[in-house]
């Protein structure tokens, strides 16, 4: 399985849109992509979920890397687009206390 | 090694002369096992075509000089194959080496996790935890005290292998400097988590849930670092509900509060902790579902807590055709009385 990240510019910093699965095999490329872009002073990262299937233990990891990188930086890390089986993965660990995880408006609607 | 070449010239030519005589099958054989011997005897293959040429000078007098000339060419075109041998014997040796320092690393592993059994009227006990490979990220462990608690352990670190049985290793040595916290569960997992803080990579993390069982009150009393869910059976009810507690994994963040929880269980009430190398485990290359393991712990329950863990293990093992993808532990505490 393959994992596309696709990176936009925004006022404040990025957004990166995922697709795919975030696994073992993956996980080395998101991080290399996501912590740059962690590492700038003082933006915001947003990460879009919406069309990942799965993560394992490890892409968690990347996220909590991410989520330390930001913390040095005074930057920013929100996430968004979590399906149920990767939102209850955040829940299970405790990080959705720890990460800024956006609620999907669809399911408020 | 004069002798090796002298003898092994006498039994070419012996093979080589048979074979030219009648074109035997038998020869054919031979020379099969002659190849065997060379590599055993560390011959190159270039060796094996110059020996080939001179037998054959002794046997065919006036051999045409192109034919002669031509195994010169041949010999060149054999050295290449003969440097990519010898490369792959050094690396098999090292693999070898390595494999034996690995074997010998799984072997210390295996010494940090608890061995003896706890034989108890109070509770019936069953623990099984496998590497995916040599190594193991899984951590598990049961202990008594003095006054008759019995303490249980389950923690994973994230990914498998070396680093991830190093990181086991660091779980072990700082739960065996916190005696006095096993019937804290909360205050125990707030000191590991300052020493896998301070001691694991930034994106790397461990998860664990650790509990402990009086059987003066019958209370289990458990907390949970961002650890999978375990399994209560209720064996009033026949009833299989969810162990969990809130708390986030070991290694984020330096002060983090974990709050323990408590229930009660009566006779025949079982706890289940568990590793995610168990709901990981993909069965047709579905993930199984936790209602699949609840089904699977009920169609065994009637056994000890040992012979279940033992069974679900090799049911799921079977049908992830004995590969299995990561490490995998299972524990089940039961109250008997």
């Amino acid at each position: 399985m393959n994992l596309d990240i696709n990176v936009t510019e925004t006022d404040k910093g990025h957004v990166a849109f995922i697709s795919g699965e975030v696994d073992v095999y993956t996980a080395s490329k998101l991080k290399e992509t996501l912590n740059p872009l962690a590492e700038k002073p003082n933006s915001d990262l947003v990460v879009d979920l919406s069309d990942v299937n799965y993560i394992d233990s490890t892409g968690l990891g990347i996220f909590i890397g991410v989520l330390k990188s930001t913390e040095k930086t005074n930057s920013t890390l929100k996430l968004k687009g979590l399906n149920e089986r990767v939102k209850r993965l955040f829940e299970i660990t405790g990080l959705n206390e720890v990460i800024d995880i956006e609620v999907d408006e669809r399911e408020e609607a | 090694m004069e002798e090796t070449k002298i003898s092994m010239y006498q039994l070419y030519k012996d093979m080589l002369t048979s074979y030219l005589a009648n074109k035997s099958e038998h020869a054919l054989y031979h020379a099969q096992q002659f190849s065997k011997e060379m590599m055993e005897k560390d011959m190159s293959p270039e060796e094996t075509v110059s020996l080939h040429l001179s037998v054959f000078q002794e046997l065919a007098e006036d051999l045409p000089e192109e034919v002669v000339d031509s195994f010169d060419i041949l010999l060149e075109v054999m050295i290449g194959y003969g440097l990519a041998y010898r490369e792959h014997q050094s690396l098999r040796d090292r693999q070898q080496q390595l494999e034996s320092e690995l074997t010998v690393a799984a072997r210390m592993q295996k010494s940090l996790l608890p061995h003896g059994e706890i034989s108890l009227d109070s509770v019936d006990l069953g623990v099984i935890s496998v590497p995916a490979g040599k190594m193991s990220g899984d951590y598990y462990d049961y202990a008594l005290d003095e006054h008759g608690n019995i303490g249980v352990a389950v923690a994973d670190v994230i990914g498998k292998g070396v680093p991830a049985a190093m990181s086991m290793s660091m779980i072990k040595y700082a739960m065996d400097t916190l005696p006095e916290q096993r019937t804290q569960p909360g205050a125990l997992l707030e000191n590991l988590n300052r020493v896998v803080e301070r001691n694991i990579d930034s994106d790397m993390f461990i998860t664990m849930m650790y509990g402990f069982y009086d059987p003066n009150n019958h209370y289990f009393h458990y907390a949970s670092a961002g650890h999978e869910p375990g399994f209560v059976y209720d064996a009033v009810k026949d009833e299989f509900r969810n162990l969990e507690a809130k708390g986030l994994v070991l290694g984020v963040s330096p002060k983090v509060r974990y709050f323990p929880d408590q229930l009660h269980l009566d006779a025949g009430d079982f706890i289940v902790l568990l590793s995610d190398g168990v709901t990981e485990c993909r069965v047709d290359g579905e993930f199984i579902e936790r209602e699949q393991l609840v089904d699977m712990i009920r169609k065994y329950k009637h056994l000890t807590a040992q012979e279940i863990v033992d069974e679900i293990f090799q049911e799921l093992e079977k049908a992830q055709e004995f590969q299995l993808r990561d490490d995998f532990t299972l524990l089940i505490l039961r109250r008997k009385v």
